[in-house]
This record gives structure tokens, C-alpha cells and sequence, in this order.
């Protein structure tokens, strides 16, 4: 099995990697933060199928002998803390939680949930570790990793919660079961979280290997103009691509699934996604504090009719510069949905081109205007057009 | 010294274990780009400057350890031009006006600015809106400069055991705030003498009473490039003060 929360690790690895790592006490986080805009699955998960969540959480704990587990839960998820303790309680007197669970001695497990800080990077499972601890959600440096230096400076596994529910049916059924479902490089199932254009929004479970299109037809989707799959930092595409696959091998996502029709701009659309990114960049590293506020503002000046192919240009520019010198995930893709939408959805930008050339986002001859008042001039030579012919 | 080596740019360089793969170029006498590295800390990571491409892949030069056989590429066009562009999104993102700043000339954004070739901002200025806090008798603050690299930050906390300063905001928004009630130096016990007074690499954090005893053109990076006080940036280097 490969985790769903978006990296798709292998879970197998990480949990023997932190097994394997020297430490005093090991923990299992649930990463419960579900920040990407357009996903829903863990929150219905954690409302419907509780128990399985939490049991995957105690299978981790008996893989890897860990003895402390965290839900650490998105802060707009806190009306579920009360039923979630409620269920944990249970589970702890029926001797699934605590000491010697289930009469095996030694094998000692608790769960607590911690509610977030209501910050999308939070679900970055370094920056969800500092923030555990009480500090600032900032992604840590890498290497070292939380399997041998997490929540506390011990070996820590952090995974998604529909990666924990899954573990706990692989326990239960076996892996060849899991491997009936999917695709050879996918094995199982994914949930998806379906929003936007289509007559049925909503959670559906399918086989890895189900065609874009499928999902389309089955969730009702008609006119559809494009996809976007994996939230913002996921992939966008348009028809002709809808015979690819859901797997990770062709599409991976961590679930979210925005359908777009014929009557929605996708121009607005990035720029949406673009802002969220420039709100939620944490502000350590340069290139994504600063990066995703200028291009924040490229859209802003394109929106306003003074974007040129220049300006296009210095997106892919600033793109290579976040993907590249980025500290974390959000940084690394947060052009994604620009460069994505500018390779297949190109008419949508170059409408709003003022010319194809370069164009200043400003009037350099009004902003003269000042200096010519000054020294008194009002010659050709003092404007900028005429000046420019001169020259 | 240890005999492991690794390779940056077709030199060899040897690392002793536990080193990252900048402290063992620089200890080389091989200079790495950085704003955020000091030698009598530990690697923060946030800059970006020292960015390189490990057998292949790009990675933070000042945090990634160093391992026999890595292909480090530092100087090459392309890394050069990242730089370039990481320097300019610090030069918009503050009021960068060097002609008046105190620190021109002894300034490590302006000096590798000049080093690599950044010839202008290039990006459309943000002009963010940073007064100065001028409340302490002997420290100015001009927070215009500030490119958040947490060392006065870390300084203050780890060696004069202070705690004056803190990050408040995120994203573009991100600032550097002072732990008083009031938000003013003044009402810190912050002195010049504090270890956080003297490892700013940018104008922000200035003596007062002392205006240009050293002219401009004549200061540290003036007569040399940063690469040229590679031995300043050594682990083991005895550092100097980052003030004029
Ligand atoms: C900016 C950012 C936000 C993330 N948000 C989440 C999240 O909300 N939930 C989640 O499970 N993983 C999130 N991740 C991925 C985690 O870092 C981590 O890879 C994941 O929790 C591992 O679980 P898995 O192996 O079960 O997939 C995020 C990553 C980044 C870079
Ligand atoms: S890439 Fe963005 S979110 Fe990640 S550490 Fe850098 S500033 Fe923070
Ligand atoms: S004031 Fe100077 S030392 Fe402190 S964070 Fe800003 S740039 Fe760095
Ligand atoms: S010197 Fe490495 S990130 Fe700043």
C-alpha cells in the first residue's frame, strides 16, 4: 500500500523504518488536517468509520511499537472532538486502547486528539510535528526524517487517515485481498472527494485505475471543461485527457476532485488558487514567501488587462525558481496550477493580453509628469513616446 | 580531516562526519552563497541562496549532510540564475534603498548582489509598509531591510538567552516584531553589546551615534567580494562583527 495523503509513500517502509529507528518512545499521527481546498474524505471517515481509523492507528502502534497516537485534527473538524473521545473511550474499555490491549502484555497503546492550528501547511507532517509540540508550524529541515526524528525528536509515523483506515481492513482481510482491488502499481481503493459542476458532489470510493471520465459519468458531470484533481497543487485537465487513469502511476491525488464546466473561467479559477497559496505559504523560505505573492500579482496585473507574453514568461521563470529552491511541498507546487492551465488552456490567459509584447504595468509618460512639472518642461523630448522615437 | 571526499563543481572536497555539504566547501576554502548560515549556529534553511544541485537534484547546501561521492554542482548557469532571482524577490519584497543605508558596503545581500550580477530588482516592488522602531538610545531598527533569516532572532534566544525578538505573520506578510508589550526596543533589554546586535546580515539592526566612520567605497565588500572572505565563513572561524 502506498499512503494516501499526497507523497504516496510506501506505508510498509515507513512504518519499519520507524521500527527500526533507535529511540526511547515511538507515536503514530493521524494526519487529520485536510487542508486542500476541494477534499472531504477524511472528515467523513472520521465521522462515519471512527473505529477503523482508529484501529489502523493501533495496528501501526503494534507494527512499529509505538505506544503514544495523535489525531491531529483540522480546527474547522473541532465539533467532531467530543464524539471522537466518546469513541476512543469505548474503545479503551474494551480493552482495544491502553495496557496489555486485547490481553497481549506489552502491548500498551493510547490515542489522544489534538486539535490544529487552522493553517493548510499544518498538514505537512513536519510542520504538523512542530505544531504538536507547540511551536510555530513551520516545516522542518529534511534530512533528518520523522521516522527517526519526529514528534519529540523520536521515531515517529505520520499518515493519512484514509491510509490508517485502509491498514486496518489489510489486518482484517489479508493483502491479497487489497491487492484484488486496482491497478499492478496501485493496489486498492481511493476515495475521492467530487465537487463542483455535477449533478452529484460527494464522497465515491473507486479501484485504483478508474478513468477520469468514468467518475465524470457516474457523478453526473456534463459540458465539462476541465479537471482539477489533487487540489490546486494537483493537476488540471481538459477533455482530451479524459481517458486517463486515477492510480499512481498515471494521475496520482490525494483525492480531491473539482469538476469545472464550459461556464466557469479558468483564468478566475487559478487566480483563486494562486491567492491561496500566497495566504497560506508559511513565510520561511524566499522562494515561496515571496514567490507566491508576485505571482499573485502577475495575475492581478493580467486580470487588469496589462499582462503581456513577457509576463507569461516570467511565471515559467518564477515557477523554476519555487520548484526548485522551495523547503516544502507548497512552495514546490504552488505554480502548478498556472504552468498546468498555461500549457492547455492557453486562450483563457492570451485573451487578456494587452498586446503580445512587452507592456509596462504602469504609464511610463504619466509617471514623468511629475518631473517635467519640475524642470519646467514640456518639450516632445520631456515625453516618454517621443522620446522614444528620438532615440 | 577524514578522507572522504565529495565532488563540487570538479573539485574535490573532503568532509569530516557530521558536516553539511556548504561548511565542508567552505572549510575547503570553496565559497557557497548564503544569507541565512553563520558559522556559530546552527543551519537554518530558509534563503534559499545556497541552493545546489546534488547528483542531480537541487538541495540546500547549508542543511543537507555531507556524503562521500555526492556530485555537488554549484557554479553552474543555471543555479547562478536561481540565485540571481532569489535575490531579487529579497531586494522587492523590502525597501532596499543602498545609497542611504548604513550597511552598504559591509551588507551580504548587497554584496552577493554585486557578486552575481543582479543588476536591478527586476520584479515590480512591493513596497511593504515597516516604520523604523528608533526607541532604543544606542540601536536603531530599520525593519525595511529585513530579509527574516532568524539570526538575531536565534542570537538573542540562544546566546544572550533574551528572547527580544520573534516572527509574527505569515507568507508576504511575515515580520519581524520585538517581544515587549509595546512592540518597542526600548522596552527590551536589548543592549549593543548582545550577540543579536551584531549578526544581522542586512541594515536592520544599526548603532547609532556612528554615521559612515568608515566612507563608502571602502568597506568590507567594497575592496572584495564575499567570496573573496571565504575564511570568514569557515565552521571553525573566529567571526568577525557584522557591523560597519
Ligand atoms: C503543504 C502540504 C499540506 C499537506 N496537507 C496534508 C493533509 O492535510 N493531510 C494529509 O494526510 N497529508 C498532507 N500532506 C502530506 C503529508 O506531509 C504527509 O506526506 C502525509 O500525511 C503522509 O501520509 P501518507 O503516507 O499516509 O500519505 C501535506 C503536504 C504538504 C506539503
Ligand atoms: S515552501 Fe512555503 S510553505 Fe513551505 S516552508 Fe517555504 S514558505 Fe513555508
Ligand atoms: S533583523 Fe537582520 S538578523 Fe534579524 S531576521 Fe531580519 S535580516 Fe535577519
Ligand atoms: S544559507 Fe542555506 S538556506 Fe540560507
Amino acid at each position: 500500500m502506498r499512503g494516501r495523503g499526497g507523497a504516496g509513500f510506501t506505508t510498509g517502509l515507513k512504518w519499519e523504518a520507524c521500527r527500526n529507528a533507535p529511540g526511547k518512545t515511538r507515536y503514530v499521527i493521524c494526519n487529520a488536517d485536510e487542508g486542500e481546498p476541494g477534499t472531504f474524505k477524511d472528515r467523513v471517515l472520521l465521522t462515519r468509520q471512527p473505529d477503523l481509523v482508529f484501529e489502523g492507528m493501533t495496528v501501526a502502534a503494534y507494527v512499529t511499537g509505538a505506544s503514544k497516537g495523535y489525531v491531529y485534527l483540522r480546527g474547522e473538524y473541532r465539533y467532531l472532538l467530543e464524539p471522537l473521545n466518546a469513541v476512543l473511550a469505548r474503545r479503551r474499555q474494551d480493552n482495544l486502547l491502553g495496557k496489555g490491549i486485547l490481553g497481549r502484555s506489552g502491548f500498551d497503546f493510547e490515542i489522544e486528539v489534538h486539535m490544529g492550528a487552522g493553517a493548510y501547511i499544518c498538514g505537512e507532517e513536519s510542520a504538523l510535528i512542530e505544531s504538536l509540540e507547540g511551536k510555530r508550524g513551520v516545516p522542518r529541515n529534511r534530512p533528518p526524517f520523522p521516522v527517526t526524528n519526529g514528534f519529540l525528536n523520536q521515531p515517529t509515523v505520520v499518515n493519512n487517515v484514509e491510509t490508517l483506515a485502509a491498514a486496518a481492513l489489510i489486518a482484517a482481510k489479508g493483502g491479497d485481498w487489497f491487492k484484488s482491488f486496482g491497478t499492478a502499481k496501485s493496489s486498492g481503493t481511493k476515495i475521492l472527494s467530487i465537487s463542483g459542476d455535477c449533478e452529484r458532489p460527494g464522497i465515491y470510493e473507486y479501484p485504483f485505475g478508474v478513468t477520469v471520465r468514468q467518475v465524470l459519468e457516474e457523478c453526473g458531470a456534463k459540458a465539462t471543461q476541465a479537471v482539477q484533481i489533487s487540489g490546486p497543487s494537483g493537476i488540471c485537465i481538459g477533455p482530451d485527457e479524459f481517458d486517463r487513469r486515477i492510480a499512481f502511476e498515471d494521475i496520482p491525488t490525494a483525492g480531491s476532485f473539482m469538476i469545472f464546466d464550459i461556464r466557469r473561467d479558468i483564468f478566475e479559477v487559478v487566480r483563486n488558487f494562486i491567492n491561496f497559496f500566497a495566504h497560506e505559504s508559511c513565510g520561511f523560505c524566499t522562494p515561496c514567501r515571496v514567490g507566491t505573492t508576485l505571482l499573485k500579482n502577475m495575475m492581478e496585473k493580467i486580470a487588469a488587462g496589462h499582462g503581456t507574453r513577457y509576463d507569461l514568461d516570467e511565471i515559467y521563470k518564477l515557477n523554476r525558481v519555487m520548484q526548485s529552491a522551495a523547503h516544502c511541498g507548497l512552495g514546490h507546487t504552488a505554480g502548478n496550477p498556472l504552468v498546468h492551465t498555461l500549457e492547455k488552456f492557453r486562450p483563457a490567459y492570451e485573451r487578456r493580453l494587452k498586446s503580445l509584447e512587452f507592456e509596462p504595468a504602469f504609464d511610463l509618460d504619466a509617471a514623468l509628469s511629475q518631473a517635467r512639472q519640475m524642470t519646467r518642461r514640456d518639450d516632445s523630448a520631456a515625453h516618454f513616446d517621443s522620446a522614444q522615437e528620438n532615440a | 580531516m577524514s578522507d572522504q571526499t565529495f565532488t563540487l563543481d570538479d573539485q574535490e572536497i573532503p568532509f569530516a562526519p557530521g558536516q553539511s555539504v556548504m561548511q565542508a566547501a567552505l572549510d575547503a576554502g570553496v565559497f557557497v552563497p548564503h544569507l541565512c548560515y553563520h558559522p556559530e549556529f546552527r543551519p537554518h534553511g530558509s534563503c534559499k541562496l545556497c541552493t545546489v544541485k546534488i547528483n542531480g537534484r537541487p538541495a540546500t547546501s547549508c542543511t543537507t549532510p555531507a556524503a562521500a561521492g555526492l556530485n555537488v554542482e554549484s557554479n553552474t548557469p543555471e543555479i547562478l540564475d536561481k540565485r540571481r532571482t532569489l535575490l531579487q524577490m529579497l531586494l522587492v519584497e523590502g525597501n532596499h534603498f543602498c545609497p542611504s543605508c548604513e550597511k552598504s558596503g559591509h551588507c551580504k545581500l548587497q554584496a552577493l548582489g554585486y557578486e552575481l550580477g543582479v543588476m536591478t530588482p527586476h520584479f515590480n516592488l512591493i513596497y511593504p509598509d515597516r516604520p523604523v522602531d528608533a526607541s532604543h538610545p544606542d540601536v536603531l531598527l530599520d525593519f525595511n531591510r529585513c530579509i527574516l533569516c532568524e539570526l538575531c532572532i536565534r542570537a538573542s534566544a540562544e546566546v544572550d538567552k533574551k528572547n527580544v525578538f520573534s516572527l509574527s505573520g505569515r507568507g508576504i506578510t511575515k515580520h519581524l516584531i520585538v517581544n515587549a508589550e509595546s512592540g518597542r526596543l526600548a522596552d527590551t533589554d536589548f543592549a549593543l553589546t548582545d550577540k543579536a546586535a551584531q549578526v544581522c546580515p542586512v541594515g536592520v539592526i544599526l548603532p547609532k551615534k556612528q554615521g559612515f566612520s568608515i566612507p563608502i567605497g571602502r568597506r568590507r565588500y567594497d575592496a572584495a567580494s564575499m567570496s573573496a572572505h571565504v575564511d570568514e565563513f569557515k565552521p571553525t572561524a573566529k567571526v568577525q562583527e557584522e557591523r560597519p
